[in-house]
Parts: C-alpha cells; structure tokens; sequence
C-alpha cells in the first residue's frame, strides 16, 4: 500500500484511538499524580434539629482561591501509587524486614487491599481462561456433532450465559447459593452440615466467583471455536480416518491443531476481561472475601467522599498489569514483525 | 371515630388542592435524593407545582451522582436531598448555596429547628429525623420469657435463651454487610462505648482504643446468634429475614419500620408480634448505641437564581404542614409543624430523648466510613484480632486522609 493511501485509510481509526484510547489515559496519568489542595479547616457552629455544636467544616473561601490558582490540585508524584490503598511500599518493606517466615509475610501482604485484590484477580483470571477455553471447545464438538435440525436451538441454549447481563447472572447464582437458596441448601445437606454457608467462607465464595466466570464467558469461547469447526477441512479427517485413527486421535492430531490460532485469541481476549472483572463482586456481595481491581475503583468512587487520585491510581495500575499479562504475546508479534522485514 | 378520621381526610384533600394552586413557579427544578417512602413522597409533593418543569431522580445511588451532577455550570440538579452524612460531600465540593435570602422572601413556614446551619448559613432545610432502634418479636420474647432488651447485654442474653430453647436458630438480625452497613453498624457501637472518631478539631484519628476494640468484640459475639451470611446482608436483607420469621431481635432503621410487615406473605405471627423500642446502650453507658440523622434538602449553588428560587418554592411546598395525613405520618418521624407522632415513630422519638449522638457532620468522616467498612470484615470472619482490624482501619483512613488534603 502507498504511504498517502496508507494514511487516508487510517485515519479515521487512528482518531478514534486518539480519542477514545490515548486521551483518557493521559487524563487518567495526570489525575493519578495530582491529589486535591490540602483543607483549610475552621471549627464553627452548626446547628441541626438535634441542638447546636461546634464541628470542624472546610474553610471555603481560603479552599477556593487554592482551587482557582491551581485547578489540577497539587502534585503529589508517584505518592498515591506507592500509599498503603495501592502498592504500599512502607508497609511491604516493614513486613518484609520484620517478618519470619515466608507464610508470615504472605499473610501481611494480604491485609494490604491491593495484594489482596490482586491475589483474587490473578487467581480468577488464570483459573477461569483454560477452564472456560476447555468447556467452551467441548460445547463446539458436541454441538458440532449433533443433527442439523437439532443445532439451532441447542446453539440458542448454549449462547444464553453470554447473554445475559453479567451483574443478573451473578445475582441469580447468589440467590441460589444462599444459605436459604436452592443450592445452598443442597449442599448443606450433602455435606451434612446445616450451618455450611458458601457466603461465610472465602474459599467457597472464590469457588462460587470462579464457576461463575466460566459459566458467563464459556459460551464466548464457544462461538469461537464454533465457527474455527466450519472451517475444518473434511479430507484431513477423512484421511485420519483412513489411517485407523480414533475419535480422540483425530481431535488430538487434527481439530486442534486446526483451531490453535482461534484458541490464542480466546486466551488473549479472555485474559484481558478476566483481568477486569468486576461485577461478580457487587453482584456476589463479596467484598469480604474477595475483591478486585476494578471493585477497588469503583469503590474509590462510590463513597461519600469520592477519592479521584486513588481511583485514577488504581486504573493506570490495571493498565500495567493488562499490559504485562499480554506481553508474551506482543513480544512475539513483535519478533515476527521483525522477522518479515 | 371512623367517620371523623374520613371527614379529616376529606379535609386534607381539600387543602391540599388548594395548596395545589398555591404552588407557582417560574423555572426549571430537578431533585436528586435517595430512595425510601418518605423521599418519594417528598419528590411527588414537589411536582404538583407547576409553571415549570419538576424532575426527580431519586435511587439509592444518589450519592454516587449528586456532586458530579451539581458540579457543572448550570448544574443538572438544581437540589439534592440528603443527610447529614452526605451532606458533608456537597459542603466539601462547595456546590450547594446558603439559603437564608430565599428563607426570609418565602420560608416563613419553617420551623426554626428545621434550619440546618453551618457557621452562621443556612445550608439546607431538613424535613425528618431517623435513627436505628430495636425492633424485637414480642410473641417470641414472652415465650423465652424475657423482657424486650434495654441494653445489647440484655440482647445476648435473650438470644441465647431463645436459641438455646430452640425458638429460633438465628434469632438476632443485623445489617452487617462489609461496605457501609458493617461501618455504621461499629459507630453505633463505638459512640456507645463513648468513644471518638477523632482527635477534637483535627482530622487525626482514634478509632484503635478501648472503645473500638470493646465495641467490635461486641459486634462479634452478636454475630454468633446472626445468619452465617451476615456478612452479606444489607438493611433490606435483613429485614427480608425478619419478615419470613427468622430474627426476633434486631437493630432497624426508622424510615423502614413503618412499612416493615406491610409486604406480601408476611406470616401473621410476624405481624402481630411485630414491636418497636428504643436504641439500646451497651457496656454500661447511658447514651445509646445508635446515631441520630435528620434528612433534608439543599439547592445548587450554579443554577441560575430564577431556579433556585422555584426549587425552593417547589421544595417549600412539598414539605407543608397540610401535606401531613392518614398515608404520609407513619411513613417518617417528620420535623414539620403540626405532625403527630404515630406509634411506629416511639423508636426514633426514645432515640432523641435519650441523647443519642448524632451522625458526626465532619469533612473527613466520610473517607473513616469507607476505610472501617473496607478494613472490619476480617475481623468479623476471625482472621484478626480486633486490635489489627482497628491498626488497618487508622492506616487505610491516614492514607486517604492525606490524599485529599486532611493531614
């Protein structure tokens, strides 16, 4: 392609990247290092139905010249990243030093809210991708077996977890895994034990987020792998066959091999959601147990005092981490590129 | 005593069709607030005005999206309906505006304790108070044999009869829910204990002392007699559990007490022993265990001041004392003039009478809220000691604290 033709081509898409992609992250970065002017506090008189009492307010006539000089907020730096809500450097130096054993200093680290919440990300993303790669390419063999008359309907059934918004999904699971529910109570009763709750123990709620996460995306992988199976070429088995292999021979030798590339984008794609998971927790109710990256902004936001530098901190830092979980595979984009050339 | 009550109501409907057309304004008002009764009653009162446009968005995120949507200039709301909580956020963000010009052209009607006045400006005007309280099974507790519980001692005690007698399994409800729940749930403990959130005028905190510690030992052993989901369970929860017959003691809020037996498939049991007293004290101490609130609205401080003015008026007039009748009294203990309190409203009124603390209206409370919501959970699975919990809860709330310009 011609340079001029090149350029017309793109840019469109790269406006839109400039736009919707670059820019954001620039807002994020420079938010992420301003913190807001410290308070000017004044104690005054406030009175309520309840009587009157001195109480400590902002001062807003000093706070707003403050503001009007420097509407950003002050520079801060790298300070909220390294602050105990986020990589808590003090903290981690403290009970590393202080430590003594390896179990000790794990354990440490897990009270910090942002190991924490990224223990149960890493966790959820690394469990749930080839769990739900797996799933997804049985559900296309089966339903690639079936009859024709049979495949619409059961290609309905199967597509219906992706389909359905994913807080609701979560609910509906945590609905039927209360200790009052349909299947809390079953496995209660299996484990004959009556005060068995899956919402009071971690673990359980780990395994119930988990099961979640491959029961929303399975069907994801499936459509995928679905139409990769369209595309298999009917002499390569009939050939297989005719060297004696078995079923699971050929599935072995020849339908994977086949649907390899498709499976390095599910991984890809997968990876990536799965990294920002976010509404099995408000859904689960879960934040006791389990929290994630994506939870930890969204609760950054969500209080009576929104805190928009730890949030923004937060988000550059799940930036990185998407970035470092994709790494292997763009260093090797990179290879061949270079390769071609 | 049937007919009078009827023709009272006819009455009132009269009144309010007059005050109906006594409600004119000249511009656009648009209200966000949260979601319970007394609050939509307010929002539907406010647009009978009319001559201009009345908009309400009232949810129970409203929090979430009421300083963004006064932020702007001209602001998409032009009032916010709140607490004292979260009154604190709109102060901090200085988007809502004094009101006393528009208190002397058209808030003659207004109580002066209905004033909420910061350093010397009226900042908003409040229209009902609210507080926890116990809210108990009488039926349940005559058959144990104990007498409703004065003190949260009292109420582990009767638990334990009633689950000891096998009267019920999970006997006590509480809103423990890690978040915001868990978080009130410990100041009402820890004001019981007579204990302070922080140094006196600094942002300095002192949660991790005798109180808090007392305080969450508390919480814990209340936990022993709850749901072994708790830790999930919200107001609404909560009270689903006391509504299918499982709890006999619980600490509720007001604003939901009225409505608490009225949903469908309630057992009757339920309905009968359904009984409400006063918050309880514990450790001795003789203020409750509880926080008074008061809830109230406020207007946008960039709106133009023909807005301003019919967001007043609007708001004015759906806070009237002829708004009072048979439907709206139970739904809230109403600061208006003339309300009469109903026999769902003793537990907040005990609540008053008693000194109750009131929620602390301070800069920086509301970042010591999120820090106990996020950092007591563990606590309450076992996986810390009490004394950890309260060290993680000062250090999440100092880091906070720093990043927005406290300490």
């Amino acid at each position: 392609m011609k340079h001029r033709t090149f350029f017309w081509f793109f840019l469109p898409t790269g406006l839109a990247m400039l736009l919707f992609i670059a820019f954001p992250i620039v807002s994020v970065i420079t938010q992420s290092m301003f913190a807001p002017h410290e308070s000017v506090l004044i104690t005054v008189e406030n009175c309520d139905p309840f009587g009157c009492k001195k109480e400590t307010t902002i001062d807003q006539d000093a706070t707003r010249e403050l503001r009007d000089s420097k509407p950003l907020g002050r520079f801060v730096g790298l300070d909220v990243y390294l602050d105990r809500g986020h990589l808590a450097i003090n903290e981690v130096a403290e009970a590393w030093r202080t430590s003594e054993t390896m179990g000790d200093f794990w354990s440490r680290m897990g009270n910090l809210p942002f190991y924490r919440a990224l223990a149960f990300t890493l966790t959820y993303t690394f469990v749930c991708t080839p769990f739900l790669i797996i799933l997804g390419m049985m559900i296309a063999l089966a339903v690639n077996s079936l009859t024709k008359s049979m495949k619409g309907f059961v290609i309905f059934l199967s597509l219906l977890p992706f389909t359905v918004t994913p807080l609701i999904g979560s609910l509906v699971l945590f609905w039927m895994i209360d200790s009052r529910g349909i299947l809390g109570n079953f496995i209660s009763w299996v484990a004959a034990d009556p005060d068995l709750s899956i919402k009071a123990s971690t673990p359980l709620m780990w395994i119930a987020i988990i099961i979640w996460g491959v029961w929303h995306s399975a069907p994801f992988a499936f459509v995928v792998f679905y139409a990769g199976l369209q595309t298999l070429p009917q002499d390569q088995i009939e050939a297989a066959q005719i060297d004696g292999a078995t079923c699971w021979q050929q599935i072995k030798y020849v339908v994977v091999p086949h649907l390899m590339p498709l499976v390095t984008f599910v991984a890809l794609i997968q990876l990536m959601d799965n990294f920002r998971v976010f509404e099995p927790i408000v859904g689960f109710n879960a934040e006791a147990h389990a929290t994630t990256l994506s939870w930890i902004i969204f609760n950054d936001l969500g209080g009576e005092t929104r805190q928009l530098s730890a949030a923004s901190a937060t988000s550059v830092l799940t930036i990185l981490g998407v970035a470092i979980l994709l790494s292997p595979v763009l260093v090797r984009t990179w290879r061949d590129f270079k390769g071609k050339r | 005593m049937f007919l009078k009550k009827l023709a009272l109501a006819g009455a009132m409907t009269l009144l309010t069709t007059t005050a109906y057309a006594a409600c004119d304004i000249g511009a656009r008002v648009s209200i966000v607030g949260n979601e319970f009764p007394a609050i939509q009653t307010i929002g539907s009162n406010a647009q009978e005005c009319s001559g201009g446009e009345v908009s309400t968005n009232l949810t129970a995120d409203h929090q979430k999206i009421n300083v963004a949507g006064m932020s702007g200039n001209p602001a998409e709301y032009t009032s916010a309906i709140i607490a004292n909580s979260s009154i604190v956020a709109l102060m901090n963000e200085d988007v809502i505006r004094p009101l006393d010009d528009l208190i002397a052209k058209h808030g003659q009607g207004l109580k002066k304790n209905q004033l909420i006045t910061i350093n010397g400006k009226v900042m908003a005007v409040a229209f009902m108070a609210n507080a926890q309280h116990l809210v108990y099974r009488a039926d349940v507790l005559e058959k144990a044999g104990v007498e409703a519980p004065k003190t949260y001692e009292d109420m582990l005690a009767a638990a334990k009869k009633i689950k000891d007698m096998g009267l019920m399994d999970n006997p006590v409800g509480g809103a423990y829910k890690a978040g915001w729940n868990l978080a009130q749930e410990f100041n009402n403990m820890f004001l019981g204990y007579g204990g302070s959130h922080f140094e006196e005028g600094s942002a300095k905190p002192t949660v991790n002392s005798e109180a808090g510690v007392k305080a969450l030992e508390m919480m814990k052993a209340l936990s022993e007699y709850m749901n072994p989901d708790f830790l999930t369970h919200d107001s609404n929860a909560t009270n689903a559990e006391y509504r299918a017959g499982n709890v006999a003691l619980m600490n509720m809020w007001g604003s939901r007490a009225a409505t608490l037996t009225t949903a469908d498939g309630v057992p009757q049991e339920v309905i009968d022993g359904f009984a409400i007293a006063g918050p309880m004290t514990v450790g001795g101490g003789s203020t409750p265990a509880s926080t008074l609130w008061w809830d109230g609205w406020t207007v946008a401080k960039n709106v133009s001041d023909a807005e301003a003015e019919a967001t007043f008026v609007a708001l004015t007039h759906a806070i009237r004392p002829d708004m009072l009748n048979e439907e709206t009294s139970p739904l809230a203990v109403w600061l208006i003039d003339g309300y009469e309190p109903t026999d769902k409203a003793v537990g907040v009124f005990a609540a008053a009478q008693a000194s109750t603390t009131p929620y602390p209206m301070l800069p920086y409370m509301g970042l010591m809220h999120t820090a106990l919501g996020a950092e007591l959970s563990d606590f309450m699975q076992g996986k810390e000691s009490a004394e950890q919990a309260l060290a993680d809860v000062e250090a999440a709330y100092t880091a906070a604290a720093k990043e927005k310009g406290f300490l």
